[in-house]
């Protein structure tokens, strides 16, 4: 009994394709979404738009779970030889799609023009994972940067100024131990800060590399600098805000019940992606406020999220269509309602300035914050062979976290590690 | 007296094992009927609220998915049991050239299941044009060597003086098998049928890799989909669909625990 | 004779093509894999000879999800068959409220596991976790029971045993219901003390749904790993990976199929160890009987 529905959509598709003279052109794209129904619903509302308007057109938004199952799905379906035409995959899939051999420039499918005007208007920060060897392979869309949430009540209530978040690492110690209560057996009541290191822990860990001046790898793709003595001292400064300043849970910090941790007033203040900010907007039984992550050499955060990618095993008129598609979801009307919707940061400037997006950030102010701090950020770490070199960086991290290695000695082992499989790339 | 002090302890120990094993379904349960916000906290006069479900049901398509899986599971079941009962009756009855190591080609199979050889039997099924198929989920199970096993020594211990006898009366292969050996096999076929339903039920893994649309997707894989963590876990809402998707089993049980334990005793495994 | 045989093929043709074409075909492809480089779009697979088996040798996190995988198994197994023992004797006898109790240990088998790994990932949650709260309430700090290494693994097998005994529990009630109440009545009659009964009587009238379950439990200690998905992703650095998962991840996140076919191989080579040890235990208990 093979999938009925399957083939009662092909008998139908045949009976359509002998009564239509022109042939349907189909368009399937995979979306991760990391924020809940509210996301889904307007990539599906936004796709059955641009549908109706090309009849010509037999488009399909499929939703395929979390970032690592959107990647898993479309690069097993391209195996397969049936790839989607265009997918959102995290902007750190880059190297292993070329690498696979999987994906396309945008470049060859629009016009000098249109590179000049639309590619080139994108923010750099966001590009800057999407380009290489000199030609666009990912296009921004839902895109985010880590920021600093912080529970005003708590502040107030700790003696502390509400409006004034920590700047810096001096002053994310010392608020963050004035805001870490204990009862009276000494069990803490409240933590003062949580920077979640289980689910993503290299993303989170490079918003105190890259103000430090550490950055994981370069933009060939083919190094890394775990042992770079700024990447060394961040990672012993995440372990010492746990186990020396005490003002953070000690061990691997849950991702996922990380907003939850903070709407329970379990943490006073938690650094998360800014994807989560209609989410904490809607749930916070507080008022919050949002910050750029403190500095410390200097201001900096790492991108992150999901990218456009435009697949090779496709005809060029579905190419055509799928960058149409794109350029048109990416648009200022339609990228101000997915940002709206979501809290992802609107990947071009002209976006912000739409009447919609004004009145927004009216409201709230806090959408502002990812924006502004693009200013300041960096590529996140994205090499060839990315899932593998990430596993290095995260398990090496997990055990300094731990405290089963120091902190030099895991980065050395992890670039010792992460060089071995590079080399062949080189 | 020491009796009775005995008792208590048994109950207590029942009750308080049964309490620990309730548990992830009484959280569920909670969670479910109450606004988000009371996820954590447990007090008596939250307020209760229908929301939850209606937000799994119109976020996913759950009907669906537990039809999938219900073909799934029937389909993968009807097929294990007859080709294992044809498999079970030729070794069990027949001498012939080449059963030893047909036979141990089946034990190899009795610990190495299909999910361990995913990536070489996802390359099969896309050559075999199966992909992202309900029937791909289940082809790799249907020949079942647990069922054959089991089958084949149960078949054993009937005597062969009924089969003749039966043939002597005229009937076939296929009679025998159908009018003896089945009906004299029904508790391993109930204890098979048991393992095989609650292992397809709960099969994630191979189907996450072979399945990429809603029509194909099982509960299983359409709950991890609905429930990815990637902006924080909603308790409320994932546990209203996992109730969803298991209250008819739950249900079922509930209703019918009285005869399904019952006819599952009076079969008596061994 | 011969028309014998031609029936007898003709019966096991339809089975032994699926187990050969999913089990046995695969395998030695896995097998032959292994020996090969994973060829990716922009580079051809070519003949690597015993590489990935020395990679595999220097591997720490192989070794690490291999030795983590024989404690689990050891802990699992045996912890899920007594307590599954356990739950069906209290529920054969009389008992207050025996439905209820019964069907409190039947929840895990209708729950998928990928679904209430969730649920276990809030009861293991530090601080608001409901175990956490518990330990609040006698004075106790709260405990990162996923995010220690030295925690991490046992927070799984605990979600697996729950999962198990229940299921096995079934099994176990469906055997006892067949013993004889007049073996009982004689040893009452003797006023043999109830341990020795239990030892003497129930357990080795048990065995053989003992031996049934045990190759249930001893397959699935290899092959459920669906909650570690959603509770830990085999985190902090490998310490709650099994084979199966890393395997996973090697081959379905990383893309590196000659290596996970390096890993299968020794997946293989346990199970069809496994499986020749049990299937001696099983043999002899049938001529046994």
């Amino acid at each position: 009994m093979p999938n009925l529905t399957k083939l009662g959509l092909m008998a139908t598709a045949a009976g359509f394709l002998a009564a239509s003279p022109a042939l349907a052109l189909d368009l399937e794209f995979y979306f991760p979404v990391a924020v809940g129904g509210a996301a889904a619903d307007t990539i599906e509302a936004l796709t059955s738009e641009y549908a109706a308007a090309h009849p010509e057109l037999n488009i399909s938004a499929i939703y395929a779970g979390s970032y690592n199952d959107a990647s898993a799905k479309a690069i097993t379906a391209a195996h397969g030889g049936n790839p989607p035409q265009i997918s959102v995959l995290l902007s750190t899939d880059t190297y292993t799609l070329i690498d696979e051999d999987l994906i396309v420039p945008f470049d060859d499918y629009v016009t000098a023009e249109e590179a000049e005007s639309w590619i080139g208007g994108f923010y750099p920060a966001f590009m800057l994972n999407g380009q290489s060897e000199g030609k666009t392979w990912g296009i921004p869309f839902q895109r985010s940067t880590p920021v600093m949430y912080w529970n005003k009540e708590a502040f107030a209530a700790a003696g502390l100024d509400p409006e004034h978040a920590p700047a810096n690492w001096e002053e994310l110690v010392s608020i963050s131990q004035t805001l870490t209560t204990r009862d009276d057996n000494g069990n803490v009541t409240q933590w003062g800060l949580r920077i979640p290191s289980a689910g993503f822990p290299y993303w989170l860990f490079q918003g105190l590399a890259i103000p430090n001046g550490g950055i994981l790898a370069d933009a060939t793709g083919t190094h890394t600098s775990f042992d770079d003595p700024a990447v060394i001292e961040a990672a012993q400064f995440l372990y010492d805000l746990a186990n020396v300043h005490g003002v953070m849970a000690p061990g691997a910090i849950e991702w996922g019940a990380t907003p939850k941790a903070f709407f329970e007033g379990e943490t006073a203040i938690m650094w998360t992606t800014t994807g989560n900010l209609v989410n904490v907007t809607n749930n916070a039984p507080f008022d919050f406020g949002v910050a750029m992550l403190p500095a410390n050499v200097s201001r900096g955060a790492p991108t992150g999220g999901g990218n456009f990618y435009l697949f090779k095993e496709s005809s060029d008129a579905q190419k055509e269509a799928a960058v149409d598609f794109v350029q048109w979801i990416t648009a200022p009307a339609q990228s101000a309602r997915w940002t709206m919707a979501t809290g992802y940061v609107a990947p071009r400037a002209e976006t912000w300035e739409l009447p919609a997006m004004q009145a927004y950030v009216q409201e709230v102010p806090g959408a502002l914050v990812a924006r502004d701090q693009l200013e300041f950020a960096k590529a996140e770490l994205s090499t060839f062979q990315n899932s593998q070199i990430t596993k290095i960086f995260n398990d090496a991290l997990a055990s300094v976290l731990a405290g089963q290695t120091d902190a030099t000695t895991a980065m050395t082992e992890a670039q010792a590690k992460a060089d071995a499989i590079l080399a062949d790339y080189r | 007296m020491n009796l009775s002090y005995d008792r208590i302890l048994i109950t207590l120990g029942a009750w308080l094992l049964a309490a620990m094993w309730f548990l992830p379904l009484a959280y569920a349960v909670w969670t479910a009927f109450h606004p988000a916000a009371y996820e954590t906290r447990f007090e008596l006069f939250a307020p209760l609220t229908l929301e939850n479900f209606a937000k799994a049901w119109a976020q996913a398509p759950f009907a669906r998915y537990f039809l999938n899986t219900t073909m799934l599971v029937v389909m993968i079941l009807g097929a294990q049991i007859v080709l294992a009962s044809f498999a079970a009756y030729a070794f069990a009855i027949y001498q012939f050239r080449g059963k030893g190591i047909l036979f141990g080609l089946v034990l190899v199979q009795l610990m190495i299941m299909p999910d361990i050889l995913l990536v070489e039997n996802y390359t099969t099924m896309r050559q075999l044009g199966l992909v992202d198929t309900i029937f791909a989920i289940g082809l790799p199970y249907m020949g079942s060597a647990f069922a054959i096993f089991l089958l084949r020594q149960t078949f054993m211990t009937i005597p062969q003086e009924l089969n003749e006898a039966a043939k002597i009366e005229g009937a076939g292969t296929l009679t025998v098998l159908w009018r003896v050996y089945v009906p004299l096999a029904k508790p391993t076929y109930l204890a098979f049928g048991l393992v095989s339903v609650s292992a397809h039920w709960n099969n994630f893994l191979w189907p996450l890799i072979i399945t990429n649309s809603v029509e194909t997707r099982p509960l299983t894989v359409g709950l991890s989909v609905f429930a990815a963590t990637d902006s924080g876990v909603e308790w409320s809402v994932i546990n209203a669909a996992t109730l969803l998707t298991s209250a008819p089993l739950l249900l079922g049980f509930l209703l019918f625990q009285r005869q399904f334990v019952q006819s599952f005793m009076r079969a008596g495994i061994k | 004779m011969k028309r014998t045989t031609i029936h007898a093929w003709l019966m096991l043709l339809p089975a032994m093509t699926l187990l050969v074409a999913f089990t046995h075909y695969p395998a030695i492809k896995t097998i032959i894999a292994s020996f090969w480089t994973t060829g990716r779009g922009r580079r051809e697979s070519q003949f690597a000879g015993l590489d990935n088996y020395a990679k595999l040798l220097g591997d720490d996190v192989f070794w690490q999800v291999l030795g983590n995988n024989l404690i689990y198994a050891a802990i699992t197994i045996p912890v899920s068959i007594a307590l599954a023992i356990s739950m069906a004797l209290f529920v054969n006898k009389k008992l207050l409220g025996r439905s209820a109790v019964r069907m409190a240990y039947f929840t895990p088998t209708v729950l998928p596991l990928i679904a209430v790994a969730n649920i276990w990932l809030f009861f293991y949650t530090p601080g608001f976790g409901l175990i956490d709260q518990i330990r609040g309430l006698f004075g106790l700090p709260e405990q990162n029971w996923m995010g220690s290494p030295s925690t991490a693994l046992y927070t799984m097998m605990a979600v697996t045993i729950w999962k198990e005994a229940g299921f096995f529990m079934i099994f176990y009630l469906a055997a006892l219901q067949a013993i004889s109440p007049s073996l009982y009545e004689a040893a009452e009659i003797e006023g043999a003390p109830r341990w020795a009964v239990f030892r003497r009587i129930t357990l080795p009238l048990l065995m053989p749904t003992t031996l049934f379950v045990s190759v249930n439990a001893v397959i699935n200690a290899f092959r459920m790993i669906d909650h570690i998905f959603t509770m830990t992703g085999g985190g902090p650095n490998n310490a709650s990976s099994l084979l199966l998962f890393y395997i996973y991840e090697v081959a379905f996140r990383q893309w590196n199929t000659a290596y996970a076919a390096t890993l299968t191989v020794v997946m293989l080579v346990i199970l069809a160890a496994l499986a020749i040890g049990q299937f001696f235990f099983l043999d002899r208990k049938v001529h046994y009987k």
